[in-house]
């Protein structure tokens, strides 16, 4: 029992003091203070927790949850994410109006929910996991209740994604009649040694759990939801949802691919490599004809979920550490970016258009700098995090037998570039318009550093990570 | 014929029925008491196949909590019909007839023949089904799971709230 | 007539209902009505994974579908309050009219 309880301590922790959290902001007067401190020590902890767990190795709670490893890592990710959202949020909700207290609860419940999904050993918590951290995003974005534009975005998100729940759920429903179990590691055993029910139905159910995973994960041809909800939902929880909700889907497609690749190796294969390619170049392509910061960004989230699904084509261990390294770094950089974003963004989504960052250069030179670093780790220039972490994913694709791929992802790239660097062009060379209030940074300044230190020290010594991911798929998973 | 199998093709056909009113009935009244009764008759064929506490179940929870929260916002909104069904009956809503249909004549195609081999009822549904043998499985083996649903009830309670309420006084 | 239910007349059954519910969704615009929708594409996997467990004799499929009870539970709060507050702020529950934003 203890041993099961420390395999999930980051998560057991989590779950507790937000619920303490909760209890905080009923219990204190004027607690929004109180409660954002309380909120990032807890995040700051369940990081230090999964650290801690990181050397542990096993399986809890009657087969249910792996601890250690690749759950652990992943643990110290989400946490990373929330901590970078909610050192950012509080200056923005009071700069919107919505400083409720709840947003922070919510921001650990949906950590909580991610952290679920990296644990899951058994299809019955990757969906528990999946519902905790979807209901939380549903909730998140539609948090400007007041604003047409964040509940039309909560209520795209939640149809959409309720309809893909379905489908996930099939899909589970079918995976277990076919193979007769639930827990993945039977399911692989029974794969490998063909003793299944019904052979017919597994291809049946892999495809519907491709279709609810994409789905989270925003691949094409499951994607259209992202630019709406991206767009219309508050900027920090668009930083959140786009890149911690996007680790977590491909936390749950990691270990999934792992048990289910060999029920249909080379049919598998294909489908996420077509899957890539189009996402890749729907993404970009579509991001080229953006005006609007926010979805441009959105696209270009979009087309990284491209990307990285390279790195399941491959399904080597190779291509699962480029995933993983291509995570972390794409967690910063598009965090970074999007924290940019909140700070210039003005209360009734003012300073959203491209327009508006024409000269920014000459009154944030700071900002308009770490803009420029963002766009080209974005964009995958060396020697930024995002190049090494497009290298990987490129060369696995190689490796695996898809140069096609590899050529469809360096011409999307390229495509990337152009608004990527167009960004940067109207920042340094054209002239601002118009005089504007000032913009303080505040909290978020410290966000912004940490993001910018994990691009650059991802992008000038990217081997550390890149052992540690290699070395979490080692074992057995 | 065995009563099982009178049960059974009598709560499909009305499963299907209330489904297909579910989706074509224009006042959002008349949806929700057929999907009220599409719920019966799952928890009808739920007994067919010895699962009697998941029946009481699916009554309590779905029609007795869900759909009384769902009647109960049509009510408050003071909804009427969906106006103009008919004109937007579009390329799309075509496709997805078309493609719907096809899938069905499909699983009718495959499933005729008996792919599966089970013919009966496992000897051990009888002793699944009973709400004592789940009650043991639940706090034993499930009890990882059984804790983390708390925490998804919880946000929701906490987000309806959130969401739902017109003003915020500080 | 056969004397027994063979397993696929459950699971062809589920599948009807399953596409019957996603046709919904598909054309339905008021969304209260896609959300009933798809309620009853999960009521649809329910049906699939109890047959499974009574007829594999396994009790995980039944343990499953209180799961996903709760998560449906759940969905329908966070859902109608979403309805709500779209009510609320465009005096619409279509979602066709719901488009200040590009699809």
């Amino acid at each position: 029992m203890v041993q099961d309880l420390l395999f999930t301590a980051p998560f057991t922790f989590l779950s507790v003091m937000a619920i303490i959290a909760m209890v905080l902001d009923a219990l204190i007067v004027n607690s929004s203070r109180i409660t954002f401190i309380f909120s990032a020590i807890t995040l700051l902890f369940s990081g230090i927790l999964g650290i801690s767990t990181f050397g542990l190795h096993g399986i809890g709670f009657n087969g249910m949850v792996t601890g250690g490893g690749f759950a652990a890592y992943f643990d110290i990710l989400f946490s990373i994410g929330g901590l970078l959202t909610i050192l950012t949020s509080r200056q923005y909700l009071q700069r919107e109006n919505i400083e409720h207290d709840e947003f922070y609860s919510l921001v650990l419940f949906a950590v909580a929910g991610m952290m679920l999904i990296a644990h899951s050993n058994h299809l019955l918590i990757l969906f528990i996991g999946i519902e905790v951290m979807s209901v939380s995003f549903y909730i998140l974005s539609g948090y400007m209740r007041n604003n047409a534009k964040s509940v039309e975005s909560s209520l795209k998100y939640f149809l959409l994604g309720a309809f893909a729940t379905g489908f996930l759920v099939y899909g589970i429903a079918l995976i277990y009649g076919s193979t007769g179990s639930m827990d993945y590691n039977q399911i692989a055993l029974n794969i490998n040694n063909n003793a299944l029910n019904f052979p017919a139905l597994l291809p049946v159910g892999v495809a519907l759990i491709v279709i609810g995973l994409s789905f989270k994960a925003a691949a094409f041809p499951f994607h259209q939801w992202a630019p709406d909800v991206y767009q219309g939902a508050p900027t920090i929880v668009t930083a959140f949802m786009s890149t911690a909700g996007k680790a977590a889907a491909f936390a749950a497609f990691i270990p999934i691919v792992t048990v289910l690749m060999p029920s249909a190796p080379v049919k598998l294969q294909m489908i996420f490599a077509v899957m890539s390619a189009a996402t890749m170049l729907i993404g970009n392509i579509s991001a080229l004809a953006q005006t609007n910061i926010k979805r441009m960004l959105a696209f270009s989230s979009v087309a990284h979920a491209g990307y990285i699904m390279m790195g399941l084509v491959s399904g080597s261990q190779y291509g699962y550490s480029g995933i993983v390294f291509y995570l972390t770094a794409y967690m910063f950089m598009q965090i970074g970016s999007f924290i940019i974003v909140a700070i210039l963004e003005r209360n009734g989504e003012k300073y959203l258009e491209l327009s508006d960052y024409a000269g920014l250069s000459k009154r944030h030179p700071v900002l308009a700098a770490f803009m420029t670093i963002f766009m080209f780790s974005l964009a995958g220039i060396p020697p930024f995090a995002g190049f090494f972490g497009k290298y990987f994913l490129f060369t696995a694709a190689i490796d695996a037998g898809f140069l096609w791929l590899t050529l469809v992802g360096v011409l999307s790239s390229i495509i990337s570039v152009y608004f990527y660097i167009g960004l940067i062009v109207k920042m340094y060379f054209t002239e601002p318009e118009g005089q504007r209030e000032d913009n303080e940074v505040g909290m978020s300044g410290l966000s912004l550093i940490i993001t910018i230190a994990g691009v650059i020290v991802l992008g000038i010594l990217p081997s550390g990570i890149l052992s540690i991911a290699s070395n979490l798929f080692n074992s057995t998973h | 014929m065995s009563l099982h199998v009178i049960m059974f093709s009598l709560l499909a056909i009305l499963a299907i029925a209330t489904g297909v009113l579910l989706v074509t009935r224009r006042n959002p009244v008349s949806a929700a008491v057929s999907l009220i009764l599409h719920f019966f008759a799952l928890s009808g064929l739920y007994l067919t196949l010895n699962a009697q506490f998941l029946a009481a179940v699916q009554i309590l929870v779905y029609a007795g909590a869900i759909m009384v929260l769902v009647v109960f916002v049509i009510m408050l909104l003071n909804l009427g019909k969906e106006q103009n069904m008919r004109e937007n009956f579009n390329p799309r809503t075509a496709i997805t007839i078309a493609m719907s249909a096809a899938l069905i004549m499909q699983l009718v195609l495959t499933f005729t023949g008996n792919p599966t081999g089970k013919n009966q009822l496992s000897a051990a549904s009888e002793k699944i089904g009973s709400p004592a043998e789940i009650g043991n499985i639940l706090y034993s083996t499930y009890i990882f799971p059984f804790e983390a649903i708390s925490l998804l009830l919880l946000v929701a309670v906490v987000g309806s709230i959130i969401l739902a309420k017109r003003t915020v006084d500080k | 007539m056969p004397q027994n239910i063979p397993l696929e007349y459950y699971l062809a059954l589920s599948a009807i209902m399953f596409v019957i519910g996603a046709a919904g969704v598909v054309t339905r615009r008021n969304a209260i009505i896609i959300f009933m929708c798809i309620e009853m594409m999960l009521n649809a996997v329910n049906l699939t994974l109890v047959s499974f467990s009574s007829y594999l004799g396994d009790a995980s499929g039944q343990m499953f579908v209180f799961f996903v009870m709760a998560v449906a539970a759940a969905e329908a709060a966070v859902g109608l309050a979403i309805v709500l507050s779209l009510f609320r702020s465009s005096q619409t529950v279509y979602v066709d009219e719901v488009n200040l934003m590009k699809w």
